[in-house]
């Protein structure tokens, strides 16, 4: 019954959210493309987070670089789009691969300093290897080309390219959901409830977090690799650690426990930064704010609130 | 050789520099058992409040030096108060969640108050000129910076080693369940090395006012950079804090002058080295997940 329930109300989300180009301006046509990218991007995050038990600072270092893959791609070899996040979620696996090698192995707080700095390690080559990712100013000047799969879209359009991102997005986000649902999902919850007993248990606990940081590391690329196109830049700010707070923000807001946790914390946080921003520039500091106050009081986001005063009502 | 000189005396007082900052952060670490992100922005504050004293409040460099820092610590002993104490008794995700949002916090506030340009603090007159030392001139801010570290230093040996206070820290890090039945104040123990830890990072905020320009990104570097040497040096070591912060002045010192192309990775790839070798750093103890 439940599961109906909630199956009803996600079929009429995503109906609606095809709906959005025909009932809404073109102006939240934007809005909900960026919604849908991050979080995917957020998404990814609480893979680590919220099942797992790692709190990455990193977390930008592998939406960047899918970023730039699909940049680089674009402009020097004309691949089609879906190669491009290929390449993408083939470059940040590896990059995920080498960072968490060194990372995951040592505790919480070793591991949130580790990610947070070869994160802006990743940030300073970008910034400091002209050549390749021309600097501070970014990458710009690209543009898509075929979708792949012999299918004839006008990428170009931001209606046809937030069709595109739904889709991707949509399949993405499932295939997510099948892996915290899998029994590998069921032992990362274990990990970060007692990695102790689940090592006792035989497991191997450094692997199973490799795994699950090379897992998210991959969508976040996949993520990245839809941001850049949209953008139409791939720059070092996306590179930069106040982009790695964003889905650790867009996760608290959500509810880190919820597998749509973070999607609605994306939801809340771009139409927050949107309103907020129209009157003052200074968005980080109400971000901050925000944040101290979910993590004091709302520590549940808020879906986990929802459903606890929903819980309650119902009683 | 002058140039070894040159880069010698560079490094040790990058070194000394970020010992005063790391040391702060493992101390905070220490006995609070959290990192703490906002150290960085704690020593951006510092020199921030360095640049209003002097150049609009017109008081002398050493008049700064005194009270800038006290101004953090006060700041901090309020941070300490109205935030921290909720998350004290929590998972260490939250304190990391949480002192991520207060720098987030204080460096918008920054941008908001003295704006997103450079800054420049001049060095006192007394210090402003430059001597000649093993072949090559050097910057009297430059030994004023590697006097003052040392005299820290040796000031935080004294203080954990020689006294009672530094006692009371050493019982409240290894048990503080145990320091509170020998009735010692834990809260407010907890409270004083919190703001101690912010003074210490203040005071290096103002130290590095006049060699550094200020702009609202110098927190973040310091931050990367302090948990480069205790990474290097391994968490909750007070001479591991030593060793990473020189080990890292002589990659700065050194990368700086002979490999300019590579020196923004030089640290990164030290740290890496490390850690392949040494996951708890070189002076850690075991804190395998």
């Amino acid at each position: 019954m439940k599961n109906k329930v909630l199956m009803a109300i996600l079929a009429v989300v995503i109906a609606g959210l095809i709906a959005v180009p025909w009932i809404a301006s073109y102006f939240y046509v934007f809005i909900f493309t960026e919604i849908l990218v991050l979080g995917l991007f957020a998404a990814s995050f609480n893979l680590i987070f919220g099942y797992t038990g790692m709190l990455s600072f990193g977390h930008a270092a592998f939406f960047g670089i899918g970023s730039y893959a699909t940049a680089l791609v674009l402009i020097h070899l004309q691949w089609s789009f879906l190669a491009c996040l290929l390449v993408s979620m083939g470059a940040s696996a590896l990059l995920a691969l080498v960072i968490g090698f060194l990372s995951v192995r040592l505790n919480e707080v070793y591991f949130a300093m580790l990610t947070l700095a070869f994160g802006m390690m990743v940030f300073a080559i970008a910034y400091q290897w002209r050549s390749l990712t021309n600097g501070s100013d970014g990458l710009a000047g690209f543009t898509l080309g075929s979708f792949g799969l012999g299918l004839d879209l006008t990428l170009g359009n931001p209606l046809v390219y937030y069709h595109v991102v739904l889709g991707i997005v949509v399949i993405a986000s499932i295939v997510l959901y099948l892996i915290c649902r899998s029994s590998f999902g069921m032992i990362l919850k274990a990990i970060r409830q007692n990695p102790e007993r689940v090592s006792f248990a035989g497991l191997n606990v450094r692997t199973y977090r490799l795994v699950a940081f090379i897992i998210a590391g991959t969508f976040a690329g996949l993520a990245g690799g839809l941001m850049a196109p949209f953008l139409r830049v791939a720059s070092p700010e996306l590179l930069h650690w106040s982009m790695s707070a964003e889905p650790i923000l867009m996760a608290i807001l959500g509810g880190t426990g919820y597998f749509l946790g973070p999607f609605i914390g994306s939801a809340a946080f771009v139409l927050l930064e949107t309103w907020i921003t129209t009157y003052t520039e200074s968005w980080m500091l109400v971000l901050g704010i925000i944040l101290a106050m979910m993590v004091i009081f709302f520590r549940k986001g808020l879906l986990g609130t929802a459903i606890d005063w929903w819980m309650e009502v119902k009683k | 050789m002058s140039g070894i000189g040159a880069a010698l005396l560079n490094s040790l007082d990058i070194g000394l520099l970020l010992f005063i900052i790391a040391v702060g952060l493992n101390i905070v670490f220490g006995v609070l058992n959290i990192i703490n992100f906002a150290h960085g922005a704690l020593y951006m504050l510092g020199a921030y409040l360095a640049f209003t004293l002097i150049n609009i409040a017109g008081m002398p460099f050493w008049a700064a030096l005194l009270l800038a820092p006290i101004g953090v610590a006060i700041l901090a002993v309020i941070i300490d108060r109205v935030l921290l104490r909720f998350i004290y008794s929590r998972d260490v995700a939250d304190s990391l969640l949480l002192t991520f949002a207060i720098l987030l916090i204080i460096n918008e506030s920054v941008r908001m108050i003295w704006g997103s340009g450079i800054h420049v603090v001049q060095p006192p007159d007394l210090l402003s000129g430059s001597v000649r030392l093993l072949g090559s001139s050097v910057a009297t801010y430059s030994l004023f910076v590697i006097a003052i570290g040392l005299l820290l230093l040796a000031g935080l040996w004294y203080l954990f080693n020689r006294t009672r206070i530094g006692r009371i820290m050493r019982a409240a890090a290894l048990d503080r369940d145990m320091a509170e039945a020998l009735c010692i104040n834990t809260r407010l123990v907890v409270t004083g090395v919190f703001a101690f830890g912010a003074w210490l990072a203040a005071v290096g905020g103002v130290m590095a006012a006049p060699m550094r320009a200020l702009d609202p990104g110098m927190g973040d570097k310091i931050i990367i950079e302090s948990f480069i040497v205790v990474v290097i040096g391994g968490l909750g070591s007070f001479p591991g804090a030593l060793l990473g912060a020189i080990i890292l002045g002589l990659i700065h010192g050194f990368g700086g002058r002979y490999l300019p192309e590579v020196n923004l990775l030089l640290p990164f790839v030290g740290m890496a080295l490390v850690l392949l070798f040494k996951p708890h750093g070189i002076m850690g103890k075991g804190a395998t997940a």
